[in-house]
This record gives C-alpha cells, sequence and structure tokens, in this order.
C-alpha cells in the first residue's frame, strides 16, 4: 500500500508537470484527489490494515494528497500567469492612434489680458468696478472736466443716442459714479475694465467698439511718486521684469499734471529699432493726478484728497504683448485666431 | 505744427544739439515729436549759376544749350525747361553731384552735344511740389538777383533745415506758433529768447486820419487794430521767408500774404490784409451778421450768415468772416497798392462755430478757436508792417486805428514748494523752484517757499495750482521724481462675489469645450428683432438707435447677443472652419419707454451658439452631430453646478425651429432659452443646423448663493424601481418626471429617463418612457413597505394625470 500511495504521487506530479491547461490540470485534480479518485479507494482499503499500519498509511496518504494539491496549485499559478500574459499579447493596441477628443475651450484673448491686469491691481489692493455702457453726457463729460463746448470733446467723437445720452466713451464715469457715490467719505481704489465706443471707421488701427481699463486711487496724500511706483509694478509684472517706464507730459481734461507712461522697447531695449519708431519707448497709457474740479465735483475737497488715475487699452496692449497686427482680429472670432491665445 | 529748426535759430541758440536729441528732450518735456525730418538733402555740389547765354540745342526743338557760371567756371549744360533763359541765376548741380533719390549727376552727351551738369528745379532739389511757388513748378527755379554766383544753394534754399512735426495737445495752443515754441525749447535747455523786431520809420501820416474802427460785439471781438500801409509794390517776397514758409508747410504767394502767413507762424496770431482801395469805406465797423445777410467769401462760395456770426463790414456789407475767412471784394490782387492790416482779437467760441458751421477750419480759425495770446495782437500787427516796409517797398502809416476792451492783465498763481513735493513726492527746495519758473521766463514774487507766479498770457492753459504744478514737475523731469508705492492704509482688493461667478461661468463653459467671442453692441436695425429671449421681450417697449449711427450694420444697441454670434459662426463657416461652439456674456440694452430719453437697462446674458460635430472621432466609429441635448446636457451641467434647478417647457419664438425649442424656468420665473434656430434664419446666416442657448445672467448671479452646509454621505444603500410608462406622443417625459417626483413623496433622490421607445407592439400615437427611480433615506434603510406604497401613488398618479400604463 505505501508503495501504491508513493507510486500514485510520482504519476501525479509527473501529469501535473506535463499539463498546460487549467482544463487539464482540473482533471488531474479530480482524478486524483477527487472522491472517486485512487488516493480516495486507497483509504477506503485502510479497513483491511493492522491497527499498527493505519495510523502510518493514514499519514502517508494525507502527506501525498497535500504534495500532490500543493503541485496542482503551484501549477495553476504559473498557468494562469502564462494565460493572462497570452491574454494580454492578444489585447496590445496601437497606442499611436489618436485619442478620443474631448472639446477644449478658452477664453477670448481680451478677456485673458483684462483678468491678468484685474488680477495684478487686485494684488496691488485694488477693487473692480463695473459701470453702464450707455452712459449720461454728465458722468461721461462734464464730471470729468469736459463741459458742454469744451474743445477737448473733439478729441472723443462719440455716439450719441439723445441730446444727454451715449454710448460711453471711456471707463471714467464708473469713476465718477463711484466718488460721487461715497461723496468724499473714504478712499477709493479701484479699476474699471469695460467696452467703450467711438465713432471711428473700423480699420487695422480703429474700432468703433474696443475696450479699457481706468484706475483710480483716491486718498489722503496721494503722490504722483505713487503713480510711478504702481505703473512700473504693473508694467514689469506684465511685461517683464527687465522693462523700464518712463512718463512723458501730455493733456487730459480730468487729470493735472497730465502724463503717458512708455515702456522700454523689448526689441531693441531703448536703443531704437522700427518696431519703437527709433525712440526706445512704446507708449503703453495715459495716467495723472485726478484734477482738482473733478474731485470737488464727487463730493472729494481737493484740499484733503488727492488721487491719480489712469487708463489702457488691453487691444493696444495685446497687440504689442503678441504681436497682433489688426485690432479687427478681436471682434472678427475667426476660430482659426482666438485658439491660438487659449492655451496657458 | 512743423516747425523748422533754421527759423527757430533765430530766436534761440541751438547750434550745438543733435536734432535727434532736442527732439527726445521735448518730446520727455512737454510736446511730442512726432516726426524729424530732413527738408531735403542735396549735396554740396549745387551751387548759384548765371546764364551768361542760352540757344537752341542745334539737334533738338526743346532743348537749350547754355553757358553757364558757376564762379570758378563756366559750364555748357543742356536744359530742357521752358523758363530758362539769359540773364537768371540758377540752382546748378555740377558733375559730382548727387541729387535726392541717389540721382548722381555726371558729364553727358545730349544729341551730341557735350552737357556739363544740370540746372535744377525745387523738385528735383528734394522740395516737396505742393509747396513749390506757381511761378516755378513747371520748370527750374530762378533765384532773385542778390544771389551771389558760386553760393551754396543748400543754405540759400533752406535744404539743409530740419523739420520737427509736433503733435500738440489741445491744452498747448502756445506752441501754435515759432515764439512759443522757442519759450519752450529754451525752458528745456535754459538759454535766452532774441525776439524779433518790430520798430518802423514814422510818417507824418496816421492810420487813424485813414481809418476808424468801431466794434458793436465787443464780447466776441474786444480788441480790433487796423494798420494802414500804402505804396506796396506787390512781389515775390525774399528768398529766406520762402524758405521757411516751405519748411513750415506753407506755399508762398506774393510778399503780401507771405508776410501775414510768416507772422501768424512767428507770433500765433492770425492776421487778415484787405486792399483797402477796395474796402469801400474808411470805416471797419464789427458785428454780428444779421438774419439773411449773405457775403462772398475768397473761395467764391457765397455764404448765408446768422446772427451768431461775427463779421466785418465797411459799415454796410461784410468783408471778412471773422477770424474764418475773408470776402472776395477787398482781396488783396496784383493790382494792390495800400493795404489795411487787420490784428484781432476774436473769441474763441464765435470762431469755432463759424468754422464748423461752414466747414472751414484754416491755420487762423485754428489758433483763434484756441485762444490768443492777448499781449500779441498789436504786435503781430506792428511785426508785420515792418516787414512790409522792408520787403514790399511800403510805407506804414503812424500808428493804428483801434477798439480795445481786451483784458491783457496776466493771472496770478501761487504755489508753495512743500505742497509741490506732496503732490509730487520729490524733495524740491525753493532754489530748485524758482529756477524752474526762470527758466520758463515766468516773473514771480517769492517769499520763502511761497511763490506768486505771473503766468505769462501766452500760457492760456494755466489757471490753477495744479497747472503750475504740471510746469514745475516737467521742467524738473519727470524721470527724476521717485517710485514710491502708495501709503495708505492698506485695503484689501478683490473681485466680488458676481465677478468670481462670472469667471467661475467662464471657465465651466470653456471646460465644456466652449470657445469665448466678443461681439459688437451695436448691430443691424433688421436683425434685432430675432431671438429675443421671451422675458426680455415681455419688458422691452423699444430697442436703443444710435442719433447718427456711422452704418446700417451698427445702428442700434442688441436686445440679444445671437445675432451677432451667428454673424461669427457665419464668417467661420465661409471660411472651411465647421466645428464650433461659442459662448459670450454681454450686455443686452432695452428701453422701457417708446421714445428713449432715460439710460436703457443694461441686462447681462450668457449665450451660447453651437453649430456641427460635436463629437468626432471616426477610427472608432464615433461621431455625433450638436443637437438640441448636446447643448442642454451643456446648460444642465452649468446649472447643476451652480446648485440652481431650472425646468424646460416647450415654447414657440421668434427665430427659432417651433418643435426644438424650450423655455427655461427658475422658481416659476422665465430666465433664457434654448434651442434649434429656424430653418429660415438658417438660411438666411447661411448657417447649418444651428443651435442656441440665451440665459439671463444677471438673474442666475442674483439668485446664487454659497454652497449648502455639509450633508453626510448616506450609508445605507438605496433602493431602484425601474418603471416603462406607455402615454400619448404628446406628453412630455418632464411633466411625467414632476408627477413622479410629487407623487412619490420626499424619500425619492433621483428620478431620471433611460429609456423612450415608439413604434413595434406599441399602439399607434403612443409612446414607452422608461424611469429609475431611486430611493434613499440617509439615516436608515427602507422597507419594502415604505418602496412600495410610494410606488402605488406614482402608479396612481400617472394614470389619472397622464393616462398612463405600465407597459406589459
Ligand atoms: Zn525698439
Amino acid at each position: 500500500m505505501k508503495e501504491r500511495l508513493q507510486q500514485l504521487e510520482k504519476e501525479a506530479l509527473e501529469k501535473v508537470k506535463q499539463v498546460t491547461s487549467l482544463k487539464d490540470l482540473q482533471d488531474v485534480r479530480v482524478s486524483y484527489l477527487g472522491k472517486k479518485g485512487p488516493i480516495t479507494e486507497v483509504l477506503r482499503g485502510m479497513g483491511k490494515l493492522s491497527k499498527e499500519e493505519r495510523p502510518v498509511i493514514g499519514e502517508l496518504a494525507n502527506k501525498v494528497r497535500q504534495t500532490i494539491t500543493d503541485a496542482i496549485d503551484e501549477r495553476k499559478a504559473v498557468i494562469e500567469e502564462e494565460e493572462m500574459e497570452r491574454q494580454m499579447e492578444e489585447e496590445t493596441i496601437d497606442v499611436t492612434l489618436p485619442g478620443r477628443p474631448v472639446r477644449v475651450g478658452g477664453p477670448h484673448l481680451l478677456t485673458s489680458i483684462v483678468e491678468e491686469i484685474e488680477d495684478l491691481f487686485i494684488g496691488m489692493g485694488f477693487e473692480v468696478r463695473e459701470g453702464p455702457e450707455v452712459e449720461t453726457d454728465y458722468y461721461n463729460f462734464e464730471a470729468l472736466n469736459l463741459p458742454k463746448g469744451h474743445p477737448a470733446r473733439d478729441m472723443q467723437d462719440s455716439f450719441y443716442i439723445t441730446e444727454e445720452l451715449l454710448m460711453r466713451t471711456h471707463t471714467s464715469p464708473v469713476q465718477a459714479r463711484t466718488m460721487n457715490q461715497y461723496q468724499g467719505s473714504k478712499s477709493v481704489k479701484m479699476i474699471c475694465p469695460g467696452k467703450v465706443y467711438r465713432r471711428d471707421t473700423d480699420d487695422a488701427t480703429h474700432s468703433h467698439q474696443f475696450t479699457q481699463i481706468e484706475g483710480l486711487y483716491v486718498d489722503k496724500n496721494v503722490r504722483l511718486s505713487d503713480l510711478k511706483g504702481v505703473l512700473n509694478r504693473f508694467a514689469k509684472q506684465l511685461f517683464g521684469e527687465d522693462r523700464e517706464i518712463r512718463l512723458r507730459p501730455s493733456f487730459f481734461p480730468f487729470t493735472e499734471p497730465s502724463v503717458e507712461m512708455d515702456i522700454s522697447c523689448k526689441m531693441c531695449h531703448g536703443d531704437g529699432c522700427s518696431v519703437c519708431k527709433q525712440s526706445g519707448w512704446i507708449e503703453i497709457l495715459g495716467a495723472g493726478l485726478v484734477h482738482p474740479r473733478v474731485l470737488k465735483m464727487a463730493g472729494y475737497d481737493p484740499e484733503v484728497y488727492s488721487g491719480f488715475a489712469f487708463g489702457m487699452g488691453p487691444e493696444r496692449i495685446a497687440m504689442l504683448k503678441y504681436g497682433v497686427d489688426d485690432i479687427r482680429h478681436f471682434y472678427t472670432n475667426d476660430i482659426r485666431f482666438l485658439k491660438q491665445y487659449h492655451q496657458a | 505744427m512743423f516747425v523748422s529748426l533754421n527759423w527757430l535759430k533765430q530766436y534761440i541758440d541751438i547750434d550745438h544739439i543733435d536734432p535727434e536729441d532736442l527732439a527726445e528732450q521735448i518730446s520727455k518735456t512737454g510736446i511730442e515729436v512726432d516726426g524729424i525730418e530732413h527738408f531735403a538733402s542735396a549735396t554740396n555740389n549745387v551751387v548759384v549759376g548765371y546764364v551768361e547765354s542760352c540757344e537752341q540745342h542745334p539737334n533738338a526743338d526743346k532743348l537749350n544749350l547754355c553757358q553757364v557760371n558757376v564762379g570758378d567756371e563756366t559750364l555748357q549744360i543742356i536744359c530742357g525747361a521752358p523758363n530758362v533763359a539769359q540773364g537768371q541765376k540758377v540752382a546748378v548741380a555740377k558733375p559730382g553731384a548727387v541729387l535726392p533719390g541717389n540721382f548722381k549727376i555726371k558729364k553727358a552727351k545730349l544729341r551730341g552735344v557735350e552737357s556739363n551738369g544740370m540746372i535744377c528745379s525745387l523738385q528735383e532739389l528734394g522740395v516737396d511740389e505742393k509747396y513749390v511757388p506757381k511761378a516755378f513748378s513747371e520748370g527750374i527755379f530762378v533765384f532773385p538777383d542778390e544771389v551771389e554766383v558760386g553760393d551754396d544753394v543748400n543754405q540759400l534754399l533752406n535744404l539743409d533745415d530740419v523739420i520737427f512735426e509736433f503733435d500738440l495737445t489741445p491744452n498747448r495752443s502756445d506752441a501754435l506758433s515759432m515764439l512759443g515754441v522757442a519759450y519752450e525749447v529754451a525752458a528745456i535747455l535754459d538759454v535766452d529768447v532774441h525776439l524779433p523786431q518790430t520798430n518802423v520809420s514814422t510818417t507824418a501820416e496816421k492810420a487813424e486820419d485813414k481809418v476808424s474802427v468801431r466794434v458793436d460785439a465787443p464780447q466776441q471781438n474786444p480788441y480790433y487794430g487796423a494798420f494802414l500801409v500804402k505804396d506796396i509794390s506787390i512781389g515775390p517776397s525774399p528768398l529766406w521767408m520762402r524758405n521757411y514758409l516751405m519748411a513750415a508747410g506753407i506755399r508762398p504767394i506774393n510778399n503780401v500774404v507771405d508776410i501775414t502767413n510768416y507772422v501768424l507762424l512767428e507770433y500765433g496770431q492770425p492776421l487778415h490784409a484787405f486792399d483797402y482801395d477796395q474796402f469801400g469805406s474808411d470805416q471797419v465797423v464789427v458785428r454780428l451778421a444779421n438774419e439773411g445777410e449773405t457775403m462772398v467769401t475768397l473761395d467764391e462760395q457765397e455764404r448765408s450768415l446768422a446772427p451768431h456770426h461775427l463779421v466785418i463790414t465797411n459799415g454796410d456789407k461784410p468783408h471778412a468772416l471773422a477770424g474764418v475767412m475773408g470776402g472776395a471784394d477787398a482781396e488783396v490782387t496784383d493790382q494792390t497798392k495800400t493795404v489795411l492790416i487787420e490784428a484781432a482779437y476774436f473769441d474763441p467760441k464765435t470762431v469755432r462755430q463759424a468754422s464748423s458751421d461752414f466747414d472751414l477750419k484754416s491755420e487762423s480759425s485754428a489758433r483763434f478757436e484756441k485762444g490768443v495770446d492777448p499781449n500779441r495782437v498789436r504786435q503781430a500787427g506792428e511785426r508785420a508792417c515792418q516787414l512790409l516796409e522792408q520787403y514790399a517797398g511800403a510805407t506804414v502809416l503812424d500808428g493804428v486805428a483801434e477798439f480795445d476792451q481786451l483784458d491783457k492783465q496776466e493771472k496770478t498763481v501761487t504755489i508753495w514748494t512743500s505742497t509741490i513735493n506732496d503732490r509730487l513726492g520729490t524733495n524740491m527746495t525753493n532754489q530748485e523752484v524758482a529756477d524752474i519758473l526762470r527758466k520758463l521766463h515766468f516773473h514771480f514774487h517769492q517769499e520763502g517757499e511761497t511763490f506768486n507766479v505771473f503766468v505769462p498770457t501766452r500760457r492760456q492753459d494755466i489757471h490753477i495750482f495744479e497747472d503750475m504744478l504740471e510746469e514745475v514737475a516737467r521742467i524738473y523731469g519727470y524721470d527724476e521724481i521717485p517710485f514710491t508705492l502708495p501709503q495708505g492704509g492698506s485695503q484689501a482688493g478683490g473681485l466680488t462675489r458676481r465677478q468670481q461667478l462670472k469667471r467661475y461661468i467662464k471657465r465651466f463653459l470653456e471646460g465644456a469645450g466652449l470657445m469665448e467671442t466678443v461681439t459688437y453692441s451695436l448691430t443691424n436695425e433688421e436683425r434685432i428683432n430675432h431671438f429675443i429671449s421671451p422675458e426680455i421681450q415681455s419688458e422691452v417697449v423699444s430697442a436703443v438707435p444710435l442719433k447718427m449711427p456711422m452704418s446700417e450694420d451698427h445702428s442700434t444697441l442688441r436686445l440679444s447677443l445671437v445675432p451677432e454670434m451667428l454673424q461669427v459662426i457665419s464668417y467661420n463657416l465661409a471660411r472651411k472652419q465647421g466645428q464650433l461652439a461659442y459662448y459670450e456674456m454681454g450686455s443686452v440694452f432695452l428701453s422701457h419707454e417708446g421714445e428713449v430719453t432715460k439710460q436703457p437697462a443694461e441686462k447681462e446674458r450668457v449665450t451660447g451658439v453651437f453649430t456641427g460635430e460635436w463629437v468626432s472621432h471616426p477610427w472608432q466609429q464615433e461621431k455625433k452631430l450638436v443637437d438640441f441635448f448636446v447643448v442642454k446636457g451643456i446648460v444642465d451641467a452649468l446649472f447643476y453646478s451652480l446648485n440652481i434647478s431650472v425646468t424646460y417647457k416647450q415654447t414657440k419664438m421668434d427665430g427659432m425651429h417651433p418643435g426644438r425649442t424650450a423655455q427655461l424656468f427658475v422658481n416659476h420665473r422665465p430666465i433664457g432659452f434654448i434651442g434649434q434656430v429656424h430653418p429660415k434664419q438658417e438660411k438666411a446666416y447661411d448657417l447649418n443646423e444651428t443651435y442656441v442657448f440665451d440665459l439671463d445672467l444677471d438673474y442666475l448671479l442674483d439668485i446664487h448663493h454659497n454652497a449648502p452646509s455639509f450633508n453626510q454621505i448616506p450609508r445605507n444603500p438605496s433602493v431602484t424601481r425601474d418603471i416603462a410608462l406607455v402615454v400619448d406622443q404628446s406628453v412630455h417625459a418632464g411633466d411625467l418626471e414632476h408627477t413622479i417626483l410629487t407623487a412619490g413623496g420626499e424619500l425619492i433622490n433621483d428620478v431620471h429617463v433611460f429609456d423612450v421607445y415608439q413604434g413595434e407592439h406599441l399602439e399607434e400615437g403612443k409612446k414607452s418612457i422608461a424611469f429609475s427611480i431611486h430611493y434613499q433615506d440617509p439615516n436608515r434603510t427602507l422597507t419594502d413597505e415604505e418602496v412600495e406604497s410610494s410606488y402605488q401613488a406614482i402608479m396612481d398618479a400617472v394614470k389619472e394625470k397622464h393616462q398612463a400604463v405600465l407597459r406589459g
């Protein structure tokens, strides 16, 4: 009986070794370890054995059964591994085929520029304010020191709706409205982005609708040097740390003194080139100290309060920053234009 | 304003400065120099030559053979100009000269005869055609007799001049004169200004004996001076004056006209010359025009005058429209012997009105409109007399007949060094401030840090402290002002909740695959009537048109963003870009009045337009065109992400497909629409199938509130029941869903459609809609009885309300 068991073990292990599929392996398991298998049969015949032999053979039979079971399990793991490998081999794909496209949208270039500028001034403690696009003559002109008949009104020929209503020609009325609301009760530190309108024929450099961002800071003891500091930080953050700014005298009815801010030319670093018309500088924005009459009209005492204001055109800034050559691109919304600027 | 540097040198010393450097300094200090032009660039090989003889070329009818003495030699030159003649002094380009345009002069043979140089026209020397005096426009230039043979033509003709083009801001009208520019440059360079001389020889005859001046409208004309100059011989003005006028962009005419123009540019004071013998009386009467009065101006146009127009008359008829244009009757001609020179101060507004009424803009009106220097009016008249005496052989009658109520007082502005420093952020000393005032040639009284500044009348733009602050700042130099950051209390800047939400919605739509557009607010009057969202339509009384549009396409404010956005789709389709999904945020403008008198309501919308393939993944056979449900899916997701619940109702509206359009409601309030563009409109805009949504952004921002407080994640399993209901075709899934939710009770946490079927096995006119109903209680496990009773309630309700039966 002992020999029989050892023979069975040898036989079984040999078969297990040769088996290559899980099904065959299962057959081996059933045929050796099943209820009708030879080991069970051997155990069944134990009744004929002597009292002394019984536990010895019983132990041996269990050991043989365990050895075969282990061998089958081990073999099973190997075959499963091989089968998985084979299956994955079959599942191989061409990873260079195109993926399922996900629609990618994005902001308009003007929005990107405006938000960038907003964030930059928010970082310096400014609020963002908005106001109506159809303005009263009072807020668009008079409150900004441009009374009726003022020659500077020629500078910005406007779209009138009635004698007293017009499409705002700048976003400065938002400043006037904000100051008017506070009536000198507190300081104002704000920027106002928005759409503005002028009677211009649309061409490469003019648009009857465009965008403006104006800024205003009114407080006690605001100085021109503060304006220079704020604009310097703005210019360096927006255009690069290596850019310099300078102020030149200019004229706006709502500021006195009035200045224009230039930044040093990126192409020639100030030496002069065709981009900057040989001057080494590129005009970016207009600014100045708030005219005392503007303060007074809004209820701020110019003896107590002073302030600075500035205004810029995001289209122009985008054109300089990205080399856009025609302002009309911003408004035709050609998908091939928009797509160029919607990546981070 | 064109500024000739050679001319400017008559008043200030700028010889040692490079023109480019000077332009840079002027730009940085006050006036933008927009251009620097070298007037003309001939070489030093062009000299004055004397035409000793001039005969016809032996072999050519139209050519002349000239012997020209150029000082050190006599050159044989062939010349084709019709006006060349013996005895002339002309400009000769000798062999070796290079003329503008890199035109090299060489010895040559013309029709067998040698030619050693060229006799030049002004154009050939680089002078712009439009400045060339008429007498020389068709041929060579002829010098006046007093020039010396062999002299350098560059200098004689001012060809070495450099011209600055000033881009003047409206406040700096003082720089509309050479003297004004001289003061400006003098302040920058800290040099003196030499004023021109105005003395004339005295005569016994007095102007006042020959002419009287009466002004009936002193407010419009506070000063009028009439100078008389007799025995004039009309002829060309001196060469230097012609040169300067050309450099300034004015074509020389004759000595009288040139002198008035020269003084206009020199003093910034427009003058007018009348032919005294044609004036028709010995009195000048300045008055407002009468109703219905007419006059013929110099350009031979008859002008109908109005009572706000100021005219210069002879007591009877007008001879000039004050400050704008003279009349034809008393115009100076070649026969003129005696000239009445008008030097006057006309009210800026009166001149501006007249110049705009008649659309007549001139060098004169431009200066009167800005307000001329009251202290230069008479001086300019005297200067003109002096020049006429010197260059027109004239006799100047003594004095001036004048009317004078003009305020010539200098204004006083007080400034303090400490206040200047406070405003600029500088540390100027009293001495520095005093120095700046001295450079500006402003007189002042100083007491410690207090300066009483007497502002010269040439600076009409300076009235208050801040104006002087600018003067001090710019001469001190903006570059010298430090960079500081505001010292005021540090405010926290930031976006409002609304502004943040707007950005959030933008990013959401971009993430969903939409590209942002920015379109025009002004649109076409015809396009405006379509695609108006129902809640806007019910509110609007009228659209808002412009009073004077520039074009039909931008004549009225939009009532919807859709038309301009469809235009964008159309534009892109025409360029073979067919896969388009756009959104825009912007305002529509609606008036609550029949005729607009008040500011219209501005309502912010968020709008989307879609066309073409939404999914395009061909190799895996996945391709999907945009349809209603693609757009609805995006809108649903937007509302979900804003935590706002929305319902849809089938609707019909202008511009939209009647079977594929829904109106949206939030809290029973209409807030926009979604659907397919009407095929007729698709055709009109040249579109393929196109879908839109348009939402009331203002309302969404108004009702949005921050995320609700924490909800426990359910621990217990949910129970799902599916039901398939057979209903009439006309029954809407949304209505069934509403009924299920209402009848099913609070335990339902979600209901959604998972199948819609019609066709085989169903009765004609019926459809089956299958819903999945999820039950959940966050705190406990539901019992079968609870779910069953809810299910029964649902079945009863759908049977009663929609005649629904369970699909067998
Ligand atoms: Zn450059």
